[in-house]
């Protein structure tokens, strides 16, 4: 009986070995292409490529966070792979979490170990209220909780950036969602540049920069890596992955789902372009993944995790995470690592 | 409070707000195993629903709260 042969190494992995494992540079988009082209057989080679990169640069802990919807509902934009837009026929209503709500969220998020807690708002950008209404949050949830927070409220001012750094806003999110070119098609209330701009003022302020986007909305491997070499261009500390879970009544409510084999590549990818960065696990991965792809993400260059509950979907039960950390000896990071 | 999305009062799918006799509503089963019910199973208007990270809580005008 004789042992399996393994695959011959193709040449883009070991380009990406020199590249990025050992100089520690991301890998540029003409062989983040090749990444995502990579035939079913080479990807476990690709997975443990990409999960070396995350030892080395990273380290072995895992970032763990949970979210929660301040504002539900009822968004002016159209960005046609979220429920919450007002401009489709959606079944998700409109409500808003008052503050003692949140503030149960928060310590709910922190019993499990967490190190952030993210308040999110459907909106194009904060108005008066919203700002105000973060503010008396972020307060009560610094009185009670040991937790870093975390803002996702749209498109921002200069003048509401420096507010919410002076809050004690941790780090702020704003996906580019999508590639540039493939934008268009997904948004059309707003465009990329905006998003781009905003993303910008963030991480000039101070506040550490969380940007990431979605995958599976019918772009093209090439935009799937376009995204990937944009991202990295910004270069926010953290990266959060969105594998598409198609919603009743929006636009993309009927797109398939992604490949989980493609799902892999494109963690592996996005964490080849990206080093260094905080590569989050976000929506969709229970569908798009299951368990086992769950896993294999996580040797596969995730380092970070969203547990419990997303904004208007369930998540995994956030014990389960963290046994499936435990077990693959993942220690979660721990706050005074994270200031 | 309770979780009426299966009692014997349910009349509509939580999840589509069509009458459970009519068609098969097994994908619609498998769904809200990953999201909460939208619409209440007792006379299928569209419920405020608040997702928290540990659970989620749900609210019909006429028929009041359900969680899980």
């Amino acid at each position: 009986m004789t042992e399996p042969v393994s695959p011959p190494q193709p040449d883009v992995l070991r380009r990406a070995r020199a590249r990025v494992l050992e100089a520690g540079e991301g890998l540029a988009y003409a062989d983040l292409v090749e990444v995502l082209r990579l035939p079913d057989e080479q990807v476990p080679a690709l997975l443990e490529l990409a999960h070396e990169v995350r030892l080395r640069h990273c380290g072995p802990d895992v970032e763990v966070e949970g979210i929660v919807s301040l504002k539900t509902g009822g968004c002016p934009e159209d960005c046609h792979f979220c429920s919450q837009s007002g401009q489709f026929t959606s079944p998700v209503r409109s409500v808003w979490l008052d503050i003692p709500q949140l503030v149960k969220a928060a310590e709910e998020t922190a019993a499990t170990g967490a190190t952030e807690f993210c308040i999110v708002a459907a909106v194009r950008g904060p108005d008066e209220r919203l700002m105000s209404q973060v503010r008396d949050g972020v307060k009560a949830i610094h009185d009670a909780v040991e937790i870093n927070v975390a803002a996702s409220l749209g498109m921002l001012t200069q003048e509401q950036v420096d507010d919410l750094r002076e809050m004690g806003v941790h780090r702020y999110n704003h996906n580019l969602e999508a590639a540039r070119s493939y934008f268009p098609q997904v948004v059309t209330t707003h465009s990329w540049e905006e998003r781009w701009d905003t993303c910008e003022m963030v991480r000039e302020s101070g506040m550490e920069l969380c940007c990431g986007g979605l995958v599976g909305m019918g772009e093209t491997l090439e935009q799937r890596a376009e995204l990937a070499a944009q991202l990295a261009e910004l270069g926010p500390h953290e990266v959060p992955l969105n594998f598409l879970n198609p919603r009743p009544g929006t636009p993309f409510g009927d797109l398939p789902l992604m490949s989980s084999a493609d799902a892999l590549r494109a963690i592996a990818a996005f964490r080849l372009a990206m080093p260094r960065t905080i590569l989050r696990y976000a929506g969709g991965r229970e569908l798009t993944l299951g368990d086992l792809g769950t896993r294999d993400g996580l040797l596969g260059g995730i380092n970070a995790v969203i547990v419990g509950n997303y904004l208007t979907t369930l998540g995994r039960d956030a014990d389960e995470d963290l046994a499936l950390l435990t077990e693959l000896k993942m220690p979660i990071k721990e706050l005074s690592k994270t200031l | 409070m309770s979780d009426t999305r299966l009692s014997d009062q349910a009349t509509y799918c939580g999840h589509c707000g069509e009458p459970l006799v009519d068609g098969d509503h097994g994908a619609c089963a498998r769904q809200l195993a990953l999201e909460p019910p939208r619409f209440c199973a007792r006379c299928r208007r569209r419920m405020k629903v608040q997702v928290t990270p540990r659970g989620w809580a749900a609210d019909c005008v006429e028929h009041g709260p359900l969680q899980g």
